[in-house]
């Protein structure tokens, strides 16, 4: 039974990395309808960008995040500007081989500079497990939870009352109404992938705290797609129920499948044979958009 | 005093479709100015051609000139616009639905300082007292008449100089385009909007308003005091729907209308 529990603490703290990087994928879908296929590739890059500032540059651990953070505002920023923006007004499928084409193209760039090897950052929180209701958790999870958490109260916080949250918002719902309220549609596709790189970094950088990072790290952006429909593609919400469901669900179901019925590896597919259960019964996902119908 | 003027305004569509084909007009300060026309004049056209938001649509003025007080506009970003006074309220009111009433109207307020909102807020509630008894309520769940009412407030949220309404009356009950009309009107009057009014319904908009353009086929074909307008023979005809001698119209009267059609044209 604790085997299980440690399992399900585990599949907490990976589910809360999904989570982020579902946030960033939703963000992105919400105000450009754009299915991001380098979102697992955002993740990957910034946790490289964190490793070349701590290990190969030494700065201190916490000024690494921080220019971690500037840096990936910029790479949004010049993604959106050099490789999102000419394809305004192109059908939506152009839109999204670019995406993968771009996934590509930064996953071929993180080989380049580091190799394939798998890298390992410095220690920066204690290993010794501190004892939560019996039970050993790392330091390491217990801060990458709390920081997850802490992003997606920030984000809830930042949608509901600021501003541009509520423009973005409004964007998501209906441009041209949006932009007769003098809000620049072009600012906010900016702004949005800002958001999505920034959070997929810090997704990044826990991972790198947690397990070391390689140039496969990308592939957790497949495991983000189970993740957000569930939730519902347009909801924020749902990035954040769904990213942990899926990391616990990954977790068990392996376990379960390697102590009933003598298999393993379930943990690669538990949560794609999921997805597809969610898409037929469920398909707008559990938080997702349905629209208001006046009767 | 002008506040708005359009000269020879032609605007394409796809680069093809020529919709305004030289059209002029004109909106005095503080006043009411109807425009008025069949669908598919251009009316729309026209309000999206002033407050840039042709743009998404594949649109473009190719020729002519926008002015909001002597100053040219045409082709400036939408939400450039937006930050010199012009505020349009688009037709069917596209009201952000999932968003609440109170965020709508903040949505309103985007270019606005934001020590304005709430003085601002409770200015619309002033006006359409309906709307703070469902501040928190999601917008979409709201009937047509309050959603106008949104539409409008939120468009008053920006402190337009020059606000465009583009059929405020469509689909709603007549006892309500009446309360929305006179709201209008006290719009214009308490807080000096000038306010460029679309409209199918032409006694209504001619009620108010203090002048009139009519439109067919991209151009202005007839303009004038509104009260001039509502007693000329041929408006009453073909948009007051009241004979010359007052009597029902038959079906071969369906021929003159289209003779007297192509004379205005």
């Amino acid at each position: 039974m604790a085997y299980y529990l440690q399992l399900i603490i585990g599949g907490l703290v990976v589910g809360s990395i999904y989570s982020l990087v579902a946030l960033g994928f939703v963000i992105i879908y919400k105000a450009t309808k754009v299915v991001n296929f380098a979102q697992g590739e955002l993740v990957m890059v910034g946790a490289y960008a964190c490793f070349a500032l701590t290990v190969q540059m030494q700065l201190p651990f916490l000024l690494a995040f921080l220019c971690t953070l500037v840096f990936s505002v910029i790479l949004g920023l010049a993604l959106e500007r050099l490789v999102l923006r000419p394809m305004i007004g192109e059908p939506i499928i152009s839109v999204i081989m670019v995406t993968i084409g771009l996934s590509s193209v930064l996953k071929s760039l993180v080989q380049l500079f580091w190799g394939t090897d798998i890298r390992v950052y410095p220690q920066v929180l204690p290993s010794e497990p501190v004892v939560i209701a019996g039970l050993p958790v790392a330091p390491v999870y217990i801060a990458a939870f709390a920081l997850a958490l802490t992003l997606f109260v920030i984000f809830t916080l930042f949608f509901k009352y600021s501003r541009l949250g509520i423009a973005m918002r409004a964007t998501a719902y209906d441009q041209q109404a949006a932009q007769s309220m003098g809000v620049s549609i072009k600012n906010i596709f900016a702004l949005s992938w800002c958001i999505a790189t920034m959070v997929s970094s810090i997704g990044g950088i826990i991972l790198g705290n947690i397990n070391g990072i390689n140039s496969q790290l990308g592939v957790l952006g497949l495991k983000v797609f189970p993740a957000v429909i569930l939730g519902g593609l347009d909801s924020l919400l749902g990035a954040a129920v769904g990213g942990l469901f899926i990391g616990v669900l990954e977790n068990v179901c392996d376990a379960g499948a390697k102590d009933l019925l003598g298999l393993s590896g379930f943990k690669e597919v538990a949560a794609f044979v999921f997805l597809v259960l969610i898409l037929m019964v469920r398909p707008y996902g559990l938080f997702g958009t349905h629209e208001i119908e006046r009767v | 005093m002008e506040l708005l003027k359009v000269e020879n305004l032609e605007v394409v569509y796809n680069d093809v479709v020529l919709v305004l084909k030289g059209l002029s007009l004109s909106a005095g300060q503080g006043r009411i100015t109807a425009l008025l026309g069949a669908n598919g004049a251009g009316k729309s056209t026209t309000l999206k051609a002033i407050s840039g938001l042709l743009e998404g649509e594949d649109g473009e003025i190719t020729d002519g000139r926008v002015l909001l007080d002597g100053e040219p506009v045409q082709g400036l970003a939408p939400e450039k616009i937006v930050r010199r006074g012009v505020f349009q309220v688009m037709e069917g009111r596209r009201i952000f639905q999932d968003l609440s009433v109170e965020e709508n109207l903040r949505c309103g307020a985007f270019t606005r300082p934001s020590r304005e909102i709430a003085p601002g807020i409770e200015a619309v509630y002033g006006y359409f007292p309906r709307l703070k008894e469902r501040r928190r309520q999601l917008a979409g769940y709201m009937s047509g008449g309050e959603q106008q009412m949104l539409a409008i407030g939120r468009a008053l949220m920006a402190k337009p100089r020059l606000l465009l309404l583009d059929e405020p009356s469509l689909g709603l009950a007549p006892l309500l385009v009446e309360e929305i009309f006179e709201i209008v009107k006290k719009i214009n009057q308490s807080a000096g909007v000038t306010i460029l009014l679309v409209e199918q319904n032409a006694r209504a908009a001619l009620a108010i308003a203090e002048h009139g353009f009519i439109m067919e086929n991209g151009r202005i074909v007839m303009d004038g005091p509104a009260r001039e307008l509502l007693s000329n023979p041929d408006v009453q005809e073909f948009y007051l729907g009241i004979g010359g001698s007052g009597e029902k119209r038959s079906y071969r009267e369906v021929k003159h209308y289209r003779r007297r059609k192509r004379w205005l044209g």
